[in-house]
């Protein structure tokens, strides 16, 4: 799509995560690990609070580009670094912000950079959605 | 961890049938809303045969691959010890209600790196008629005991 710059923003979005958000992961995924659902097994192995599942993260971060993105395209590749848990608080949960901005174009592949975080943090590290653009 | 997994191919899993309320209950999960993720009839009107999957649904059908290895008795891996480093999923198509899905994974490398020992799978997921899918590839990283 010629009309994209590199370092153009493209989208941002804001998404709370809550408990309820990390049992129904769980259940939707079938990862019942309980380090994301019980503070006292979380504790045990020394983490610093109950820790939405990487791949939760993972999966929610990606919409905002495939909403962007809607039937113009196809996604190609998408990959991701886990580089710093989400702490899900017990009571407010927490809010995790994506955005999207291009980071290259190459030929028919476009690359989206998102940069993920939490608390004031990055959690995902070289967060990248290669798309093929056909209008 | 045991060097020698470093190329070795593991079994196909048992076939998996993506159900309709599985990709919708999957797509609520990762917040989701695209009709084709919900709607069959919208998923037919953009020329799918059925409900469209998120793209990180393919962990799924990843998992009964690391089920596998982590199960195989010679790999020198502590579960307990295991962090997931890295995720990414190169697509032929996007998965869609009524896949029967099968999963190879390889060990495509073992590495150590500081005190820790880094693995990665990849597992390609093809669909009945034997057409590849996704590929979902993993990097596990296994915690130094220090």
């Amino acid at each position: 799509m010629s009309d994209l710059v590199v370092g153009q923003e493209l989208i941002t979005g804001n998404i709370t995560l809550t408990r309820f958000s990390l049992v129904r992961y769980a259940g939707a995924s079938g990862d019942f690990n309980p380090i994301h659902y019980r503070d006292d097994v979380a504790a045990s192995v020394g983490l610093p609070g109950v820790l939405a599942h990487g791949m939760l993260t993972m999966g929610l971060a990606v919409q905002p580009v495939i909403d962007w993105m809607g039937d113009r395209g196809e996604l190609v590749e998408y990959g991701v670094r886990f580089t710093r848990p989400v702490v899900v608080d017990g009571n407010g949960g927490v809010v995790v912000t994506v955005s999207a901005k291009v980071g290259a174009i190459e030929d028919d592949v476009t690359r989206i950079d998102l940069t993920v975080s939490a608390a004031n943090q990055t959690v995902l590290g070289k967060s990248q959605v290669r798309v093929k653009l056909n209008k | 961890m045991n060097k020698e997994l470093e190329g070795r191919v593991f079994p196909p899993t048992t076939p998996y049938l993506v159900g309709r309320e599985k990709v919708r209950e999957f797509a609520r999960a990762v917040f989701a809303q695209s009709p084709l993720n919900h709607d069959p009839e919208a998923a037919k009107a953009a020329g799918f045969v059925d409900v469209v999957a998120p793209p990180t649904f393919a962990v799924v059908i990843q998992e009964a691959g690391l089920a596998l290895l982590l199960a195989a008795p010679d790999t020198g891996i502590d579960f307990s010890r295991i962090v997931h480093g890295e995720q990414k999923f190169t697509y032929t198509r996007p998965i869609v209600a009524g896949d029967e899905l099968t999963a190879i994974l390889t060990v495509t490398s073992i590495k150590s790196l500081g005190g820790n020992d880094m693995i990665t799978a990849e597992t390609a997921i093809s669909d009945a008629t034997g057409e590849h899918v996704v590929t979902a590839t993993s990097v596990l990283v296994m915690r130094g005991t220090e």
